[in-house]
């Protein structure tokens, strides 16, 4: 090794607490990157693979009801690879522990041989019998949810008859990784489940003989989507098609899409942050070193060394604590990644889940954190650079102090001699004063950026579950009915009030764009359901128009005002242009809501509805739900309490973890960056330090002029921190929104208070260190060295 | 308060021979030091010129001044700066390393009779050791110039006397010019030639008949 390598591993050991902070800072960073980008890549990865072996389809059309001829003249026309042709019927269950009704979802497979398109993956059990129809493979969410195995049986109201079906396998599919019921925003894995059975039971028991409702396409390699949506709306038009959809927005892919997106994004910009705090920390530390160093650069400098040595030298190390903290983070991003991968499995059932580690992410994240460090370096590198020689010899010119501005206000007689100190100092050099306290802000910041998604999802929550919907249960009809099944529903057991919904099934243009998109039709002053906009509050429905989240306003390109094309997909199937009578902003999803009435007269229809909001007596739920479970037209039931039980559940189980990590990484920064600085400030005083208590000083006097400079950067920097910290968090949520969830940019009191906290206490921790050190100062040998 | 110009030095006219002894003599703040770091390439004078072997030091780049100090001048420091996170022997290698046929750095602090301390820490070493192995360190590239600034400066008599012979010693084996500055006249009876500079000039300048080793300096 040569000398000046030995005199850089030396130096570094020198400092290694302070080495070793911002190796952690920047491990931390590392780690993030490698498990948000390794966990996104092994669920894209196992995604795809999925897709193909289980031949996950590429369009996805409903229809009332096709003859099943049909499906032969499809699979032949241009650009169609395979067409299979299904029945697909949403049914109320009756589970034996559940009081409450939950659904499911029937679907027809074609055994033997098996699912040509999105085909089953069998995980126990065998295939139904194709002699007994009512042998079922059920979901495998469904099964763990409520604890099911084959041999088990479920009951479901099938066309107004309780049937049992008979669970022979468990089983999972592409079709449904994310398994949700239509309308909803969370999964609610214990009250909806999937059901495999063969074609014949269910097509008889529906009466589907001969014809089918749900068609899955496979396109040919190079095939163009849009041509083929547009045959296949064109062709299955007369049979009440629901409009052919691409995978893109098929319900289970959008929302994993969508999370595999915030995954990305949370992925690049968290650890971006991180970084670039280490690479701060580096460059304060390091600007310290090399003003320590002054004369051995100089002397460096008159041996002979050129200034490319030099810059080799300081730049390594930056490079040595960059790479430490690499190698550091790259073990917990591969340990953390792979927590992270297995936890989606709570949210998305993969037949099997493997975690990879690519080596181009290991890549990616050595490249970025030693671009951190090369980052943080180069400004001190310059510095030592720059350094001439003959003036480096001569030490640093004596610092100039002077009343500061506090004390010129006349406040001096209040200041006791150790304040003045501090303020002195502090106002002595406010480049170091200001990047001291830039640098708590930072790591207060980041606390808040690192917990206040928890306040955010809380507010969605909040709105989406107390606000907009007050009811307690959403009955929705297999058909839509009559006006008299209100009063019918209002006259069922513990049910306090009942407000009508009518949702059309619709395809909206504006120019060249479209969506599928479900109108709902809810009174114009609902008390139970409410359009609710995240400024306004619960707004009243304009008499006539569209009212549009602003999501889906933007997917269309329109405004208020504008002309929408509305081709209603049921019914008469009529179309009409309707005017965009307001926006609504929103948290979730793309809605799209108009006055009942104005929506049953576009429909050219009497008083009907589809479903109901229902306030409920909780003593009589017991009653009400066994009930709702044999009324013949309900195909489904949703409890708001259940639903948000259930999500907040597996959100304690996921995002709670998260969140713990990021606490845990932006603690390390709070405690990296007020021990770096408290460190740096020793080291500059220690000689001055030391003269006083040869002066007579007390060990705790001496602290107090220390540690009480912390105090005053600390007590500037959190509340900047916390200002920092919202404001990054605007910059996150900005980039997390996806067409399924716009977060709010919410910070709680409760959010600040513990980054306030957590900051306050890792000044602490750090003072104590630093206190420890000042109490063993050797006082001869701080004196004997040279300034 | 406008900025003041302060010359340290003004109209010298120095010339430096081959394997000579110069001593430069003068009190604080003489310019001393800044022509000793012009000298060594370490500082430009703002006008006149100093040539090295007929090479232009003074049209130099910072380049080629590295160059020089480089390969032909060897420094000693009035407050040694050793590196401290090195040994005395490392501290001798950091020069070693970077120059064309070195002496080894055990055969460097030999001369300075430090043979005995090759792995002590500049802050296991007494001040005078500490400024024998920047000694060491100056001459163990064989320079063409050693220059010492006020080598002695920071020590007592006893331990200033065998730093002073380590110089000698260098400068008679080795025959390499040598320029040592001093505000200590009783050094002066050691050189060849001596120099007093006050207020940035040269006031007088003298050659000595007869060196007298430190041993036999009057303090």
């Amino acid at each position: 090794m040569r000398a000046l390598q030995r005199k850089l591993v030396r130096d570094l050991w020198l400092v290694k607490g302070q080495a070793l902070a911002i190796a952690l800072v920047i491990a931390a960073g590392v780690a993030m990157f490698l498990a948000y980008l390794s966990t996104f890549h092994s669920l894209r990865y196992t995604q795809q693979a999925y897709y193909d072996r289980y031949r996950f389809a590429d369009v996805f059309v409903s229809v009332k009801r096709a003859p099943l001829g049909l499906q032969d003249r499809i699979a032949q026309m241009p650009g169609i690879a395979r067409a299979v042709a299904r029945v697909v019927v949403d049914v109320t269950l009756d589970v034996e522990d559940l009081a409450e009704p939950a659904s499911g979802r029937l679907i027809s497979i074609e055994v033997p041989p098996r699912p040509t398109l999105n085909d089953v993956f069998l995980r126990r059990g065998r295939w139904p019998d194709p002699g007994r129809p009512d042998e079922v493979i059920v979901s495998e969410a469904f099964a763990l949810a409520r604890g099911l195995e084959p041999g088990g049986r479920v009951g479901a109201v099938i066309n107004g008859r309780r049937r049992e079906l008979q669970i022979v396998g468990i089983g999972l599919s592409p079709e449904y990784l994310y398994s949700i019921r239509p309308g909803e925003l969370i999964p609610d894995d214990a009250r909806f489940g999937i059901f495999w059975m063969e074609r014949r039971g269910l097509a008889s028991a529906f009466d589907m003989e001969g014809a089918f409702n749900d068609l899955a396409v496979r396109l040919r390699p190079g095939a163009s989507e849009d041509d083929v949506i547009a045959r296949l709306d064109a062709l299955l038009e007369p049979y009440g098609a629901f409009g052919a959809i691409p995978r893109s927005l098929q319900t289970s892919h959008w929302y994993v899409a969508n999370e595999l997106q915030q995954l990305q994004t949370v992925g690049l910009i968290l650890p971006i942050v991180f970084l670039g705090v280490a690479a701060f920390l580096l460059n304060v530390v390091l600007t310290r070193i090399v003003s320590v160093q002054r004369e051995q650069i100089a002397a460096l400098k008159a041996l002979g060394y050129t200034k490319r040595e030099l810059a080799v030298h300081y730049m390594q190390w930056g490079l040595a604590i960059g790479l430490a903290g690499t190698a550091l983070g790259t073990i917990f991003g591969a340990w953390l990644g792979s927590g992270m991968t297995s936890m989606y499995n709570a949210f998305f059932r993969f037949p099997q889940l493997s975690y990879e580690l690519p080596l181009r992410i290991v890549v990616a994240g050595a490249l970025v954190s030693v671009v951190a460090g090369t980052l943080g370096a180069s400004a001190a590198v310059a510095r030592a650079v720059r350094l001439p020689p003959a003036e480096a010899m001569r030490p640093e010119p004596p610092a100039s102090y002077r009343e500061t501005l506090l004390e010129r206000l006349g406040l001096k007689r209040w200041l006791p001699q150790a304040g003045r100190m501090v303020l002195r100092n502090l106002s002595r050099q406010p480049v170091r004063a200001l990047t001291s306290i830039l640098g708590v802000s930072l790591a207060a910041a980041m606390l808040v950026l690192g917990t206040f998604i928890l306040d955010a999802i809380d507010v969605v929550l909040d709105v989406q579950f107390f606000v907009a919907q007050r009811q307690d249960v959403t009955v929705s009809f297999v058909e839509p009915v009559s006006g008299r099944a209100l009063h019918e529903l209002a006259r069922l057991p513990g049910v306090l009030d009942v407000e009508p919904t009518r949702a059309v099934a619709t395809r909206l243009r504006h120019g060249p764009r479209r969506r599928h998109v479900s109108i709902q039709g809810v009174v114009r002053r609902p008390m139970l359901q409410r359009v609710v906009d995240v400024d306004r509050g619960a707004i009243e429905l304009p008499p006539g128009g569209l009212v549009l989240s602003t999501m889906l306003a933007d997917l269309l390109e329109v405004r208020p005002g504008d002309l929408v094309r509305v081709e209603v997909l049921e019914g008469r199937r009529p179309v009409v242009d309707v005017p965009v009578t307001g926006l609504v902003e929103e948290y979730a999803g793309t809605s799209a809501y108009m006055a009942i009435e104005a929506l049953r007269d576009l429909m050219r229809e009497g008083p009907t509805l589809s479903g109901a909001a229902l306030l409920v007596d909780s003593r009589e739920a017991a009653t009400l739900y066994e009930r709702l479970k044999r009324t013949p037209r309900v195909a489904g039931v949703s409890l708001k309490r259940s639903a948000l039980d259930s999500f907040k559940k597996t959100m304690d189980e996921t995002m709670y973890v998260m969140v713990f990590f990021n606490v845990l990484f932006a603690s390390v920064i709070a405690f990296g960056v007020v021990y770096n600085t408290a460190r740096v400030s020793l080291s500059e005083r220690s000689r001055e330090l030391a003269s006083l208590r040869v002066l007579g000083f007390t060990r705790g006097e001496i602290s107090t002029i220390l540690l009480g400079e912390l105090a005053v950067v600390t007590a500037i920097a959190v509340p900047l921190g916390l200002v920092l910290g919202y404001l990054s968090a605007g910059l996150l949520i900005a980039a997390f929104n996806t067409e399924l969830y716009r977060f709010p940019l919410v910070v709680s009191t409760a959010t600040y208070a513990s980054a306030a906290l957590a900051v306050t206490a890792a000044t602490v921790l750090s003072a104590l260190v630093v206190r420890r050190k000042l109490d063993h100062l050797d006082l001869v040998a701080v004196l004997k060295t040279k300034e | 308060m406008g900025e003041v110009e302060v010359y340290a030095l003004r109209g010298v006219s120095l010339d430096l021979h081959a394997s000579e002894f110069l001593v430069l003599l003068g009190p604080s703040g003489s310019g001393k030091s800044t022509l000793l770091n012009i000298l060594g390439g370490l500082d430009l004078p703002t006008s006149g010129r100093v040539t090295y072997r007929g090479q232009s030091l003074t049209d130099a780049d910072d380049r080629e001044l590295t160059e020089y100090r480089r390969h032909h001048v060897g420094f000693v420091f009035q407050f040694y700066n050793l590196i401290p996170s090195l040994t005395a022997r490392e501290n001798v290698a950091l020069v070693t390393e970077i120059v064309e046929r070195p002496m080894r750095p055990e055969e460097a602090l030999e001369l300075v009779d430090l043979s005995d301390r090759l792995d002590h820490f500049p802050s296991q070493l007494s001040g005078g050791e500490q400024q024998r192995v920047a000694i060491a360190r100056a001459i163990a590239k064989r320079p063409d110039v050693l220059l010492c600034d006020e080598p002695t400066g920071a020590l007592d008599i006893v331990t200033g006397i065998v730093v002073l012979e380590a110089i000698e010693r260098v400068n008679q084996e080795l025959k390499t010019t040598t320029a040592v500055i001093t505000h200590n006249a009783a050094v002066a009876a050691m050189a060849d030639r001596v120099v007093s500079l006050a207020d940035g000039r040269v006031v007088t300048e003298r050659r000595n008949e007869s060196r007298v080793s430190p041993r036999e300096l009057a303090w």
